[in-house]
């Protein structure tokens, strides 16, 4: 009798067709060319993700992921795009080289990849015990790694300075 | 003592370098300066070599060196070598150059390149010396060249004359030839034994035959023999002293100065090719200027006559008559070109003969000078030139060969035809009726110039007896015994070779009459209309130069344009060509990655990331 | 089929893949911008993953930074298209060729 597939590996299928498929429709959209749809599908993929993040008992990052990434990210390339109007893509002529680039590009990364995937053994060790919860990973981040929490901290500040500088509309 | 001699040839050799150098920086501006200068260092040039000869006669030969290049088996050094031979060659350079020097203050007067014309002769006179004084074939070949160079420098004075620079150029050129030659023999000889220092030289004995030949093209190049002899008429396109010092005392007769030098390494062959050459330039030569209306042309082909006479001597065995003969030729022919130059600006720089005329009455100084001149070149006994012109053609007698029968028969022939040209010059301008408004308004000319005539004169009057032959022959002593007293002396050739002598003398006599009576009262040239086509011949050089323009001056030509086309279009056009283009192309094909587009540029940095990975994860 | 760590490598590479067609080949800003982010997003469920399957917690701290990071990115990232758009009235990739020859 086959064995009834456990729900962990159901939930990882549907997860990650969902996670390519939309990833598939931000990039290639056939019925629209807005980018607003793209941005659409991109928080679909997000939380595709954030809900792979947790079958992976990464929960503290899943949680992130979609308050920050779907949230803000994405809120604020919405914003962009509303902000500049932006019709859809007027359609230009499909430069047969673009294509051709693309596909052989992405083509030999990924033959890369999967080969290399292929010939390294990752054999299906002794069970997983780590779980990604807040507690753990806070403690890990304010022992071991708080030079680079703060450095980013100092990141974000920059950014924002830059963010402000970069928007005026004359230097004077 | 000897110590002191031998420096002082190191300052007979310099002080004429000197000279130039400080007329060329310094002093080009002052022409009274720079003539000075120039006469003052061939004076004391030749004042020092009195001094030389007196302190220790003729009879010395002495060396002084400076070591100057090793090259593996090869040792070549700078060194001035003192003979009789050159010792004498030494006189004749400072001396009959001295009087020329000083003639030339007074001649190039009103030339506004008076102070460049000194420079000039005094760089010729230290090359000269070079040549008369080198110890070894490497020297001698450096102060050839510079001689070279500076009658280039001399004939192409008046460089703005088209034809002043044309000669210039040919004479180089052909000289060029000969000396491509020279040095083709120098290295034969010293494959052959292995230095090229005379000295050693002589102790070592012959040269192939090949060997010597190419050596002697040096001299044919140097001394105008055929067929390398079409420069030396063009040469007369520099002033009179010009080609009274170089053309006719000195440079040219460095060829022969050469032969005798090395004259031990020519074997019989060798002398016989050397001694006919000598022969049949003498004999053109001579033809050539019984037509000739320039009075230095004729002057000049005579001097190719006289160079083909030595030149024969040589081959037929007696440097010292060639030598001999040399010397006579130095005063008497110096004396010729320089009373030329004096009838010239006595003419206003006319040339033409048959515009003269009873200059007799006009230039009484001139006039004696150059009978004088005349009567020594012809071989009249007792002026120098008799003697000299007898000891080569008892020479040939003495071989006792078919070769050296025809030679003789050769030689006594020319001498005729020598007394005839120069006589018939003679005539047509000293004697008869002015034929010009130029001739009627001719005067003598100045002291300054008339004294080294006459002291030239002088020389050419007793050069004969005074002994020059036994100077001579302390360097070759196989060559006879010297006459016990002056009685002796005058009589030397009518006892030695009498056949020879008498000859000589009646072909004096021939030519002379002939003359006379062609010449003696006539306005035009009667021998074409004698001679007819011959003349035609004879008045243009035998068409040498035409058949030399028509063969080789058009294959050089010709090889000159496919080389150029070569250069153009092969190594130009195509090589470069293609270099530049590939260039070109790979600089276009490169320009294309600079887009300027964002996504060429990611997908670019994709491929370059996948082959990075490709290689790490292997 | 048990689920390992190959798959979640294999969803990884494919997400990146498509990320890396979108910003090769369309050609607005702003699409390619949010294909830079899917990109991102792979690298982050690669790291989740290993760190899953490795028993250790620092690549989650990893994802953490780089999530922060890539939120100030972005907002740099939009302010240049905004000050782009502002010089050039449109957010077409051709029609930025400075760096042309």
């Amino acid at each position: 009798m086959t064995s009834i597939p456990a729900l962990s590996d159901i939930l990882f299928y549907v997860f990650a067709a969902l996670t390519l498929g939309c990833g598939v429709l931000v990039v290639a959209n056939p019925f629209s060319r807005n980018p607003v749809t793209s941005a659409m599908f991109l928080v679909l993929t997000i939380i595709s993700m954030a809900g792979l993040f947790v079958l992976l008992h990464a929960f503290f990052l899943a949680a992130v992921q979609i308050l920050v990434y779907a949230g803000a990210v994405i809120v604020l390339f919405l914003f962009v795009i509303m902000l500049l109007d932006l019709k859809a893509e007027a359609v230009r002529k499909v430069r047969f080289y673009g294509l051709m680039a693309g596909l052989i590009s992405v083509g030999a990364i990924l033959l890369i990849f999967l080969k290399s995937l292929h010939r390294t053994p990752i054999g299906a060790d002794a069970p997983p015990a780590v779980e990604g919860s807040t507690e753990a990973l806070g403690k890990l981040l304010f022992s071991q790694y708080v030079l680079p929490f703060e450095v980013v901290s100092v990141l974000l500040l920059v950014a924002m300075i830059g963010v402000i500088l970069l928007s005026k509309k004359n230097l004077d | 003592m000897k110590l002191e001699f031998i420096s002082l040839a190191w300052w007979i050799l310099f002080l004429p370098l000197l000279s130039a150098v400080v007329i060329t920086l310094f002093t080009l501006r002052s022409r009274v300066v720079s003539s000075l200068l120039s006469i003052g260092a061939i004076v004391i040039g030749f004042i020092l070599t009195l001094m030389c000869i007196h302190t220790n006669g003729f009879q010395v030969n002495v060396e002084s060196t400076v070591d100057w290049l090793t090259i593996g088996d090869l040792h070549v050094d700078f060194g001035l070598k003192l003979d009789a031979l050159s010792l004498m060659m030494m006189l004749i350079v400072t001396g009959v150059g001295g009087a020329i020097h000083i003639y030339s203050y007074e001649y190039m007067d009103d030339d506004p390149g008076k102070a460049r014309f000194f420079a000039c002769l005094s760089l010729f006179t230290f090359s000269m010396l070079g040549i008369v004084m080198a110890n070894n074939f490497v020297e001698m070949f450096i102060f050839w060249e510079l001689v070279g160079l500076s009658s280039y420098l001399l004939i192409g004075f008046w460089f703005e004359k088209p034809s002043a620079a044309d000669a210039a150029k040919k004479a180089f050129i052909v000289n060029r030839l000969g000396d491509f030659g020279f040095l083709l023999g120098i290295l034969m000889v010293w494959e052959a034994h292995g230095s090229l220092n005379f000295s050693t030289l002589q102790g070592l004995g012959m040269v192939s035959t090949v060997a010597g030949l190419l050596v002697f093209c040096g001299a044919v190049g140097k001394s105008a023999q055929f067929p390398l002899h079409v420069w030396l008429p063009d040469a007369m396109e520099g002033p009179t002293p010009v080609s009274a010092l170089i053309h006719a005392a000195t440079m040219v007769a460095a060829g022969v100065y050469m032969l005798c030098r090395t004259f031990f390494l020519y074997d019989a062959d060798a002398l016989q090719v050397i001694a006919y050459i000598g022969g049949f330039t003498a004999l053109i030569a001579a033809l050539m200027a019984m037509q000739q209306n320039d009075i230095k042309r004729i002057i000049a082909y005579s001097t190719l006559s006289q160079l083909g006479y030595m030149v024969m001597s040589v081959g037929l065995g007696g440097p010292v008559p060639a030598m001999f003969h040399l010397t006579t030729h130095a005063f008497f022919k110096a004396l010729l070109f320089l009373s030329a130059g004096s009838v010239i600006l006595g003419m206003h720089h006319e040339q033409d003969i048959w515009k003269m005329g009873n200059l007799r009455k006009k230039m009484p100084i001139t006039f004696w000078t150059f009978l004088v001149g005349s009567l020594a070149l012809s071989g009249v006994w007792p002026l120098s030139g008799f003697f000299s012109k007898d000891s080569i053609l008892g020479q040939a007698l003495a071989q006792h060969s078919a070769s050296g029968d025809l030679l003789f028969a050769d030689g006594v022939f020319i001498a005729g035809l020598t007394t005839f040209y120069i006589f018939r010059l003679f005539f047509v301008v000293f004697l008869n009726q002015e034929k010009s408004d130029a001739a009627k308004h001719a005067h003598e000319s100045s002291a300054v110039i008339t004294w080294p005539l006459l002291v030239l004169a002088l020389f050419a009057l007793i050069g004969g007896v005074i002994g020059i032959q036994g100077i001579y022959r302390y360097n070759f002593p196989a060559a006879g015994e010297q006459p016990a007293n002056f009685a002796a002396a005058l009589f030397e050739p009518f006892a030695h070779s009498p056949v020879a002598a008498t000859l000589g003398l009646l072909a004096f006599a021939i030519g002379i009459v002939f003359a006379f009576k062609l010449y003696g009262a006539t306005s035009t040239d009667p021998l074409p209309a004698k001679l007819g086509g011959l003349a035609t011949l004879m008045k243009n050089k035998f068409y040498f130069d035409e058949i030399y323009e028509a063969t080789f001056v058009r294959a050089h030509d010709a090889i000159a344009a496919i080389a150029d086309w070569i250069d153009r279009w092969l190594v130009e056009g195509f090589c470069i060509g293609v270099i530049r283009g590939s260039t070109d192309l790979t600089g276009r094909g490169l320009r294309r990655l600079q887009t300027g587009s964002l996504q060429t540029y990611a997908f670019l940095f994709v491929l370059g990331v996948a082959v990075a990975l490709y290689f790490v994860l292997k | 089929m048990h689920i390992g760590l190959e798959q979640y490598l294999t969803v990884s590479f494919l997400l990146f893949s498509l990320g890396l067609l979108g910003v090769i080949m369309r050609r607005n800003l702003l699409v390619i911008y949010m294909s830079l982010e899917l990109m991102l997003n792979a690298a982050n469920l690669a790291l989740v993953a290993f760190s899953r399957f490795n028993n250790r917690l620092d690549g989650q701290v990893l994802v953490f930074f780089i999530i922060t990071v890539a939120a100030a990115e972005v907002s740099v990232g939009l302010a240049l298209i905004v000050a782009l758009y502002r010089r050039h009235q449109s957010a077409h990739v051709e029609d930025l060729t400075s760096l042309k020859l």
